[in-house]
């Protein structure tokens, strides 16, 4: 989930790019919206106009698709994405407090992003690694058997 | 293939790569080749060995099974000379472990058969030809040039097998219904979507072991008629889709895929497709107008996918380890498979093992075991030898399942009865300090969370039974809420379109079922019995056990303790936000729960 571009001056670049190497058919939307998401961070209001004009898709439909997955966001993200499981096998090891520890932490809710823009926190469904839950994945990292008081440490690790 | 007298695995989890796997690969690669043994030992990549937390870079070294950890580069050539030269251990490099080297997926244990996990963990998931020398691909070879596709549908039938998704619907019945569908075009599709909380055995037999699933999907292509197949994989396996599209790619270098497969006139190519975060999209229907590239939403039955199925046309949907069953039950014969499990319920399952147990991660078991010796046999018993006190079987659709029914036989129609289901394997655990309305509640959140919203008994009602179970939880239950649980559940059982809300009641129908009491208490009395619901308890310190050491004070976030050095402290309820810090910094264990 590393942005690699920045929302603006070559988003339109990213679109096509993207757009070529899948195809432009209906079936690809997923496929595209999730590469589209994975460049710039999220899914800019440009971003679904020019997918829907390219695919020959009402904007609805497209914008109906990019609403439905967890993991499409039509806002725009912090720089890092933490990842919280909330299934049950890391709340029944002490997942609850692990998540109420990173809210105080950040001083945000889930799917909100911090003021400065470094974090968004989000919850995910079962990453099954349940052998060492709690789990946390920051970007790409993954974190297990994670407790209240590792969280400042690990959160430090990123700039 | 060539002999090798040794075996390297590397582990090239992600943390371990980070922690320099690759260079660790190539160093020791480099040197093998330095010391003229790289025809005797092979180096291969492998999923985890141990926690890569912990342990990273870390590798295991076969035929020995001795795991080194936290290996540099600068290590290598000392490590090579003495365990690959003079065939010494070295001592100092061996991961400090207790317990097993895989903690997902560990040596059989007691009452286990391993039949789908026969190959993770010993196989190298990125080399088609490691598959092969476990006689991977034979199944397809005799399916191809000794089988009809009825034959093929009859072996199917006949070894009782049925779909490991969780409905359990007998595989052979459904691959004739799509056989016999009329259709120039067919699809073949792999349900990889494993997304019930808990249940983890899809993803590594994807990761460890791809190409029985593949082959499997191959052997189904060939029975029903289908050119295409696409494995429907969610985005939260990253690693699942890199080793199937590795996979994928090596059988079709290797004729297993494409056009004309091994000299005949059957054609079969396969696409791995990617989810992007919706559980619903485990549900057939709603899989295919994933797959589609639309709103994973589904749509009412019938037609069956069998009949009108993706892009309208007839199409076969199984479950991964359902595909993963068929090259084995080929090769060994109907027979061989329905001689394991009971007479309704035939085979071996897989079930990830979660929560308070002992022993959590990756079983199979023949099916119709019991429940207590999946806990205490091959689970080794609840943690910290507390009390059992519920089981969740089937992941949040499923029922949790008490101590009086530990003696149950494992199947398809006993657990149904109970009122839970067997999903697709996962279990949860939990021990005697779990309060059973806040398990109730935690399922019921996910639930309403992933309903798509396209019904409105889902949608709406889901949301009514977490509203009733948060005032319960709360100490705002009222007379009535029982029963009015129990309408909504009959309700939205009866009315909902698909199997998510189908099921969504099962944990509260269970939990009222089986642990009742709990709920009165909660109700009637405000009190929560395994002091859980924050609201429900109050935290105290005891008198002459408190040494005053002020550590609960320090630590407490809302400044709620007050007292002097050396004297008993004291909490005020008002003030106390019910965190527990206090209780799991306190070393004299002198802060209470009532």
């Amino acid at each position: 989930m590393a942005v690699e571009a920045k929302h603006g001056s070559n988003t339109d670049r990213v679109i096509e790019e993207v757009i070529e190497q899948y195809g432009a058919s209906r079936e690809e939307l997923i496929p595209i919206l999730n590469e589209i998401n994975r460049k710039i961070g999220f899914l800019p209001n440009e971003a679904l106009e020019k997918v829907s004009r390219q695919l020959k898709l009402p904007q609805s439909n497209v914008l109906s698709v990019a609403t439905f997955y967890q993991m499409l966001s039509t806002k725009p993200r912090g720089k890092h994405i933490i990842q919280f499981c909330e299934s049950a096998p890391c709340h029944v090891v002490g997942g609850r407090q692990v998540w109420e520890q990173l809210q105080e932490e950040l001083q945000i809710k889930a799917g909100e992003t911090t003021k400065d823009g470094k974090w968004s926190l989000v919850t995910v469904s079962c990453l099954g690694v349940c052998g060492v839950g709690p789990v946390i994945v920051i970007d790409e990292d993954m974190y297990g058997s994670v407790t209240p008081d590792q969280i400042p440490e690990i959160l430090s690790k990123y700039d | 293939m060539p002999f090798f007298r040794s075996h390297v695995l590397v582990s090239v989890d992600p943390e371990c790569v980070k922690r320099g796997a690759y260079k660790l690969m190539d160093a020791l690669q480099d040197e093998l080749v330095h010391q003229g043994l790289n025809d005797e030992i092979q180096i291969l990549e492998t999923s985890r060995l141990g926690d890569p937390a912990q342990f990273g870079p870390d590798i295991m070294v076969y035929p020995e099974g001795v795991h080194y950890a936290n290996l540099s580069v600068d290590d290598v050539p000392f490590l090579v000379q003495e365990q690959f030269l003079k065939g010494r251990v070295v001592q100092k490099f061996v991961a400090q472990e207790k317990v097993i080297s895989d903690e997902e997926l560990g040596l059989p244990k007691r009452k286990e058969i391993r039949s789908v996990l026969r190959n993770c963990g010993k196989i190298d998931p990125t080399n088609i030809e490691d598959y092969i020398a476990e006689d991977g691909y034979m199944a397809l070879g005799k399916v191809i040039t000794e089988m009809s596709p009825d034959d093929v549908i009859n072996t199917i039938l006949k070894s009782g097998l049925r779909g490991r998704g969780g409905a359990g619907f007998p595989t052979g019945k459904k691959w004739s219904f799509a056989r016999d569908s009329i259709g120039e075009t067919k699809y073949v599709i792999c349900n990889a979507d494993e997304g019930d909380p808990g249940a983890f055995m899809n993803r590594r037999v994807l990761e460890g072991d791809p190409h029985s699933v593949i082959e499997g999907m191959i052997i189904a292509a060939y029975a029903i008629g289908s050119n295409q197949g696409y494995i429907y994989c969610r985005a939260e396996y990253p690693l699942a889709v890199k080793t199937l599209n590795i996979g994928i790619q090596q059988a079709r270098e290797f004729g297993f895929l494409g056009n004309n497969i091994l000299g005949s006139n059957f054609s079969f190519d396969l696409e791995v497709r990617m989810g992007a975060g919706a559980f619903v999209c485990g549900e057939e229907t709603a899989l295919m107008a994933s797959i589609e590239g639309k709103r994973g939403e589904p749509r009412p039955r019938p037609p069956f996918p069998a009949v009108k199925g993706l892009f309208q046309k007839p199409s076969n949907i199984n479950n991964v380890e359902t595909y993963a069953d068929v090259p084995r039950i080929i090769l060994e014969g109907p027979e061989w498979y329905a001689g394991m499990g009971t007479e309704k319920a035939k085979g071996t399952k897989t079930f990830a093992l979660a929560g308070d147990v002992k022993n959590t991660g990756l079983i199979e078991v023949p099916l119709g075991i019991t429940l207590r010796e999946i806990v205490y046999d091959v689970g080794g018993g609840i943690k910290d030898d507390k009390a059992f006190k519920a089981i969740q079987t089937g992941g949040p659709m499923g029922g949790m399942l008490p101590a009086t029914l530990l003696d149950m036989a494992v199947d398809y129609d006993t657990l149904t009865a109970a009122g839970s289901i067997m999903g697709s394997g996962g279990m949860i655990v939990m021990d005697e300090d779990t309060c059973m309305v806040d398990m109730a509640r935690f399922f019921m959140d996910f639930t309403q969370d992933e309903s798509c919203g396209k019904c409105v008994p889902c949608r709406v009602g889901t949301r009514r039974i977490l509203e009733i179970l948060n005032r319960i939880c709360d100490g705002e239950g009222r007379e009535g809420d029982i029963e009015l649980l129990q309408q909504l559940c009959f309700e939205i059982k009866r009315d909902s379109l698909c199997g998510l809300g189908q099921g969504a009641p099962n944990p509260v129908e269970t939990a009222l079922r089986y642990f009742r009491e709990e709920f009165e208490a909660h109700i009637r009395e405000k009190r929560c019995p395994a002091k859980v619901c924050r609201k429900l308890i109050t935290y105290e310190i005891v008198d002459g056990t408190c040494t005053g050491c002020t550590v609960c004070a320090r630590n407490c976030p809302v400044n709620a303790i007050s007292g002097e050095r050396r004297k008993t402290h004291v909490i005020d309820p008002d003030i106390c936000i019910r965190c527990g810090i206090c209780k799991q910094v306190c070393n004299f264990n002198a802060i209470i729960i009532k």
